[in-house]
């Protein structure tokens, strides 16, 4: 052994961390050495996020050694981890909602003139390719914007160690190539990147090396370009996952949802205006519809649900009927479901039980509210069919919402609105922040379902979801939706030049 | 080291513990205070906890402090699990009582049986009219429900002293501000000779058990909750933001104004300038010590008004400054919100070189 060794820049040696009832660490080991870009992989709940907060300075361990540039270290706080130069995007982002995206990176600095600050912000925003406005509230962004804020943040405090977490989710692979472009110019700088992602295919033509953790322990380390995507699943799960696979030839019968001529007005200030939408989606289709964050897909998700109410002009046709004035419990009856992007808070309430998360949208379907009474043994007996039906790992029908890891929570709520057997299932980013082996299940849910007849218009940032489920992909931007076309038509950076235009449905053609 | 860690599953048990734990600690601070005062701890305490419990006339007294603010204080625990921030009760059950002591000035001859359960309704009516400008100011103008409510309450006395001063004072009652006393067909019946125990006392231990019968068994009740701790997931299946707004500030006001005419038919007989000893505002304090939970309510309501006996009998009985009262529901206080941080978190004594070694 006289190979040479490049030097550690971060070493963890037997890192125990235990929550209650839960041994989150288990004797992890790992070192980190300049220059290389290194990839922490592991499903929900295996201990990633836990041990990048003990990096960062966010947990303390129970037990074992941090070692930083060779000298052992304490990192109480994630002030001492910046002092040392490591930085971190966390995958919840923290923002303050009620601050403009300059204010948000201020306080993070150590500057207060915000008028250097912002021309560096858009210095360092265009160095990378991250479209960032200084100037409009966070609360007004899409989770795709407050990443980037959270990126560029980052990248201005310039770290030795990045630590990014799932950071690709919501951007455009055009966008993807230029983050890793930076990431590996960051990495031949002779930082290093921790980088932590389930999309297997990236981490194999980003990182150097990899790390899997699974159920809290280090089970294996490999070079992921020596690894083919599945190998790198299975090393993962720890055991031989099923993959998906589309039907090409699908039987299409009677349309479920039609929009016409759509347009709608944004609710929200900085809300993006839905001009002139048609599409249509029908049985045993899926129809995709990608783009990048906040073009969009917010707006139409509220106007399809019923949420934020009519649309300006257009029609919405849902099973044959026009929905237009339709409430959410109306368009429900009819036989549609919807699931929203963010988990908790708007598809389940975190602070209540599976079961009362179940009422919330079955209620009617369901028949379980009888002349203003709930039938809560009746709700209780349907989560517990869901939690079996969509293998949901918890404590039972009792346990919070909040309690439930995000793979956990998402199978279970797409199990509640698959399982109410809908003719029309409307779902937006059902695997966001969601762990590979939970993504594939939901994905197949997803699909067995659609070929059992029935209609599901999919809105999604990630394109390998998008090409995976979809028969025909459409594509959002500024608002405007491009014509769908046959998946198999299309290709990836196809799907990506139509991302960053505008569209004109009636001439057909795009115009920049 | 010591540091609060988040409990995995809450006990119920522990919560329904925590009340009466706080009470004995309450009792045992009590007793180290007593005795820094130079009074006997155990003579003092029991004037003050036990004796309000003892005789059946100060039974009876508690009950008839502790209606009102377990009314009041279950109508705003609705309005606070929505996100409805009412606090102008003490408005809303004033005007409860003017609204159904109208009839009773109107008719003060009146022999009708029917004229008590019709001031009843009117009470109710007269809160809900006084909760229902917040109502519509903020579902309108998305004003702020706070102000709104609060500042009613100025209006609502004001409102008082002008009609029993002017339009309704009694012409035989020598100039002095208040109505006539009402007739006896408008007064709500005693049950025991010689105790001033009440029908609405009654009404008031029963509403309760209705509320939270409904508020975890119906629709509406859950909607309540999901509105409260999630407004975007009950826009998401369908709850009518405006209309749980509606609801929220209607009951609370017409349960404010139900124990504002209780109270003007029972104990006063009559429109005074003074009919609330601020119940409108203890009650916001009930209906967080009960944990906006209508059993708890109830417990917290007969809490508040037992402290309330006690001072004064510890005043009469030991001559104990009359602020005692005010420090024993301040010690209640601080015990059941400790107690009830305990069974959400638990505390972990960790060691200071973990991590390092």
């Amino acid at each position: 052994m006289d190979e040479v060794i490049p030097p550690q820049l971060l070493q963890l040696k037997g890192i125990t961390k235990e929550f209650p009832g839960c041994l989150a660490n288990d004797r992890i080991d790992l070192d980190i050495q300049e220059g290389e870009i290194h990839a922490l992989l592991g499903e929900n709940g295996a201990g990633k996020s836990t041990l990048v907060k003990i990096i960062y300075g966010v947990l303390r361990p129970d037990e074992g050694e941090l070692w930083w540039k060779g000298k052992l270290t304490q990192i109480p706080r994630p002030a001492n981890a910046r002092q040392l130069g490591i930085g971190m995007v966390f995958q919840h982002f923290s923002l303050f909602e009620a601050m403009t995206t300059l204010q948000n990176v201020a306080l993070a600095l150590p500057t207060i003139n915000l008028d250097d600050l912002r021309e560096k912000l858009e210095q360092t925003a265009e160095a990378y390719g991250l479209v960032l406005h200084p100037e409009h509230y966070v609360h007004d962004l899409s989770m795709g914007e407050r990443q980037r804020i959270e990126i560029v943040r980052c990248l201005l405090q310039n770290p030795k160690l990045f630590i990014l977490d799932e950071p690709t989710s919501v951007l455009t692979p055009q966008e993807t190539e230029i983050l890793f472009h930076t990431l590996r110019k960051i990495a031949s700088e002779g930082r290093a990147v921790l980088y932590i992602s389930h999309k297997l295919e990236e981490v194999r033509s980003l990182c150097d090396r990899a790390t899997i953790l699974r159920g809290g322990k280090k089970v294996d380390a490999c070079i992921p370009s020596e690894e083919s995507a599945h190998s790198l699943a299975e090393k993962m799960i720890g055991q031989k996952i099923e993959m998906v696979e589309k039907k090409s030839s699908i039987e299409k019968s009677g349309m479920q949802l039609e929009v016409e001529s759509l347009h709608a007005d944004p609710k929200q200030p900085h809300g993006v205006k839905l001009s002139d939408l048609h599409f249509h989606v029908s049985s045993g289709e899926v129809l995709g519809i990608a783009g990048i964050a906040g073009n969009g897909q917010g707006e139409l998700m509220g106007i399809l649900t019923g949420e934020t109410g009519s649309p300006a002009s257009g029609a919405i046709r849902m099973l044959s009927k026009e929905v237009n004035t339709l409430n959410p419990i109306q368009r429900r009856m009819l036989g549609a479901v919807f699931l929203p992007e963010e988990r908790l808070g708007h598809a389940a309430v975190a602070e209540m039980t599976l079961s009362e998360n179940t009422f919330l949208t079955s209620a009617d379907q369901m028949h379980f509210d009888k002349r203003g009474w709930i039938n809560w043994p009746a709700v209780a007996n349907f989560s517990n069919q869901i939690i079996d039906d969509f293998d949901v790992r918890t404590t039972g029908e009792e346990a919070l919402a909040s309690s439930l890891s995000g793979g956990n929570l998402q199978k279970f709520i797409v199990g509640r609105e698959i399982l109410q057997h809908p003719k029309l299932l409307i779902i937006s980013q059902p695997t966001w922040g969601v762990d590979a082996g939970a993504a594939a299940e939901i994905h197949r849910k997803i699909q067995v379902y659609a070929e059992s007849g029935a209609a599901v218009l999919l809105i999604s940032q990630d394109l390998d979801e998008i090409f995976l489920l979809s028969h025909r992909i459409a594509v959002i931007s500024q608002g405007t939706l491009s014509l769908a076309e046959a998946a198999h038509e299309m290709s990836v950076e196809q799907v990506g030049l139509l991302m960053g235009m505008r569209h004109d449905q009636k001439s057909g053609n795009a115009a920049a | 080291m010591l540091r609060l860690e988040p409990r995995v599953s809450h006990s119920s048990l522990a919560a329904w513990l925590s009340p009466l734990l706080a009470m004995l600690f309450t009792a045992l601070t009590g007793a180290l205070i007593f005795m820094a005062l130079g009074k006997s701890a155990g003579t003092t305490l029991y004037l003050y906890f036990i004796d309000p419990l003892t005789t059946s006339s100060s039974l009876s007294e508690v009950a008839v402090k502790a209606g009102p603010l377990i009314l009041i204080g279950i109508g705003l625990s609705i309005g606070f699990r929505a996100g409805v921030w009412n606090i102008g009760a003490e408005g809303q059950y004033i005007l409860g009582a003017l609204f159904g002591s109208s009839l009773a000035v109107y008719f003060h001859e009146s022999t009708n049986p029917w004229i008590l359960p019709a001031m009843l309704l009117l009470g109710i009516l007269g809160g809900m009219v006084w909760a229902a400008i917040p109502a519509l100011l903020k579902t309108r103008f998305n004003s702020n429900e706070i102000l709104v409510s609060l500042m009613l309450v100025y209006v609502a006395e004001l409102l008082l002293i002008h009609l029993v001063q002017g339009p309704w004072r009694n012409p035989q009652g020598w100039g002095f501000p208040g109505t006539r006393m009402f007739p006896d067909a408008a007064l709500m019946p005693m049950l025991f000779r010689g105790y001033r125990f009440h029908l609405g006392s009654v009404i008031a231990f029963l509403i309760p058990i209705l509320a939270w019968i409904i508020l975890s068994r119906s629709r509406f009740g859950y909607s309540i909750r999901v509105f409260g701790s999630a407004p975007l997931a009950a826009r998401y299946s369908g709850i009518n933001p405006k209309k749980m707004i509606w609801i929220s500030l209607l009951a609370g006001g017409g349960f404010a104004g139900l124990a504002g005419i209780i109270e003007a038919t029972s104990t006063i007989g009559q429109l005074m300038p003074k009919i609330s000893p601020g119940y409108g505002f203890t009650a916001i304090i009930v209906a967080f010590l009960g944990r906006l939970d209508p059993r708890g309510v109830l417990l917290a309501g007969m809490i508040i008004a037992v402290t309330y006996i006690g001072g004064e009998n510890a005043h009469v009985s030991a001559g104990l400054p009359k602020a005692v009262t005010g420090l024993f529901q301040g010690i209640i206080l601080f015990y059941l919100l400790a107690f009830d941080l305990l069974t959400h978190y638990r505390v972990r004594f960790i060691s200071r070189t973990a991590g390092a070694s």
